[in-house]
């Protein structure tokens, strides 16, 4: 898109927007300051900086056993809700008709409802079943929220799908398991990697559920965080922040880079 | 669509429509088997206990009536929830405006700076915040030495500090509508209007201004509803002296365990949410919004 009919916008416009920016992206870097500092209170680094707190944050044993608890649920229920919400994407696509238009209404669902009222929901049928602080607990709720990306991001990609690409694969002979395997997910891979990603990140920064339905045995990244956060003072917190945002940029920047690579 | 299902008929042998039809339910079955029973039912649970616990009946629900707590909580959550949306929505204005008039390469650094915080874990977010804000925060600290001011301002555990960071989380969710629409906006029709002998200003007013209201409406439902249940960053900038709706839940659940309290709340929250959606349904498309075009 280039500059159009309407001319250029005015230098305040422009100043304010990237003043804007500055509000999005400025507040962020306040970690980093933090996160090197040579105090033992959360503070900025005064006489020099000093990676104490990193040091600390890789051999500390709560935080590594939290970073891995956090990864291994994070993977199961991408990997569950990736499965599930792709199939679910796929036969609604190709169903086409009102029930599945209402099926993928009702996908969406648990990105609507606030996450409070469904933890209440999930943490008194946990008593009955006992899965309270555990790991099937947590992920099953996890898959259930995290759906909804996945089925978004499939559906997006069906959208763009030639509808006739699978019937020449059946008509050809193929099964419906062949042309599904063979056919539509080599095409709506990018679809399926980013419903990944989302769910996913989904997973790996959900605190309300982990409030409510964990906390013992299992304890996630995200609640020790919040445990970290409301104690307020070990700057350890800032070098966990630091190592998450350093993570999520170079992601950001790696996808941003093969992009511009392929157009 | 007949056609094809047609052709697939022959090809399979199965004659049956129906047939394969259930195929591709199969497909789907999974998904909606999960939803509902581990999704579904546990916000039925919610419904029913908000009419049955303690007691059998609305009693929980004069309590929206009648208790000076519950009045004060949801007046402070409305109060956040507004300013939080009309701030959001004018900065996201500004933002996509600027954002849809400018070169594809300033465009590209204007999106990295809107996408890092969205993808920025919430907590770390919440957490920068807190450091800045604080009573010997980095702002204060800065405008005490400078000698701006003498004591420091309180800037957190009150309604400016949860607003500040509701309205960083929720700013680059409300620029990605207000942006996809106003890109749609066929740009001949400001150049018509200015052809036309309209002012600059005038030709935004009166043209582009009420071409971008789909998307500035579509922004505020989304930005609206995120905010009135939003828990983490309220909670954490509030730090329990500004409770808003979904914390004031969690207190009565876990550490009051006043269910039939809570989940009457969480029941209002739903039902004001699911009402506004159905409300609003006609005049935007939900799924669209919600990034399902």
């Amino acid at each position: 898109m280039s500059t159009n009919g309407f001319g250029n916008i005015s230098i305040m416009t422009r100043s304010m927007a990237w003043l804007i920016v500055c509000f999005l992206v400025l507040p962020i870097t306040i970690v980093f300051a933090v996160s090197v500092t040579d105090k033992h209170y959360l503070s900025l680094p005064e006489q020099g900086i000093s990676f104490q707190y990193y040091e600390k944050l890789f051999t500390s044993g709560p935080w590594m056993t939290s970073i891995l608890q956090s990864f291994v649920i994070a993977c199961a229920s991408t990997v569950a809700a990736v499965l599930l919400g792709t199939l679910c994407a796929i036969g609604c696509w190709r169903l086409g008709n009102r029930a599945s238009d209402f099926v993928r209404m009702l996908m969406l669902v648990p990105i609507m409802v606030p996450t409070i009222v469904y933890a209440l929901g999930i943490y008194q049928f946990w008593i009955d079943l006992r899965l309270l602080d555990s790991y099937t607990g947590l992920i099953i709720a996890h898959i259930v929220t995290g759906l909804p990306y996945v089925v978004i991001t499939v559906s997006t990609a069906l959208a763009g799908f030639d509808p006739r690409l699978e019937q020449a694969s059946l008509s050809l002979g193929a099964s419906i398991g062949q042309t599904l395997r063979l056919v539509i997910i080599p095409n709506i891979k990018p679809g399926v990697i980013s419903g990944a990603i989302f769910a996913f990140i989904h997973s790996w920064d959900e605190l309300v559920l982990a409030l409510f339905i964990a906390g013992r045995a299992v304890f996630t990244l995200p609640r020790r965080m919040w445990d970290g956060i409301n104690e307020s003072l070990d700057p350890t917190m800032a070098a966990v922040a630091a190592v998450l945002i350093a993570i999520t940029v170079s992601l950001l920047c790696t996808d941003a880079y093969t992009r511009s690579r392929r157009a | 669509m007949s056609v094809h299902a047609s052709a697939r008929e022959r090809r399979a042998g199965l004659s049956l429509l129906a047939g394969t039809h259930t195929r591709y339910w199969l497909l789907i079955a999974p998904a909606l088997f999960m939803l509902c029973v581990f999704y579904i039912y546990p916000i039925g649970r919610v419904l029913w206990m908000s009419v049955t616990v303690p007691a059998p009946g609305l009693g929980n629900y004069e309590l929206l009536a009648t208790s000076a707590s519950i009045h004060k909580m949801l007046l402070t959550t409305a109060r956040i929830t507004m300013v939080t949306t009309v701030v959001t929505l004018i900065l996201a204005y500004i933002l996509a405006y600027t954002l849809v008039h400018s070169s594809p390469r300033t465009q590209r650094w204007m999106f990295l700076g809107i996408l890092i915080p969205l993808w920025i874990s919430v907590l770390v977010r919440a957490f920068a915040w807190f450091v800045l804000l604080r009573r010997d925060g980095l702002i204060n600290s800065v405008l005490m030495s400078s000698g701006i001011i003498d004591t420091p301002l309180s800037l957190i555990w009150n309604e400016t500090g949860v607003m500040i960071g509701m309205i960083h989380y929720m700013l680059p969710l409300g620029v990605l509508p207000i942006y996809a629409n106003m890109r749609d906006i066929d740009q001949r029709c400001i150049a018509a209007a200015r052809g036309l002998g309209a002012k600059r200003f005038e030709a935004f007013r009166r043209v582009f201004l009420p071409l971008s209201l789909p998307g500035v409406v579509g922004a505020g439902i989304l930005v609206f509803i995120f905010s009135l249940g939003f828990f983490v960053t309220p909670a954490l900038l509030g730090g329990g002296k500004t409770l808003m709706i979904a914390e004031y839940i969690k207190v009565q659940i876990l550490e009051v365990v006043r269910w039939g309290l809570g989940t009457m709340l969480a029941a209002t929250l739903l039902l004001l949410i699911g009402g506004l959606l159905a409300a609003l349904s006609r005049l935007v498309n939900l799924r669209k919004l919600f990034g399902a075009g």
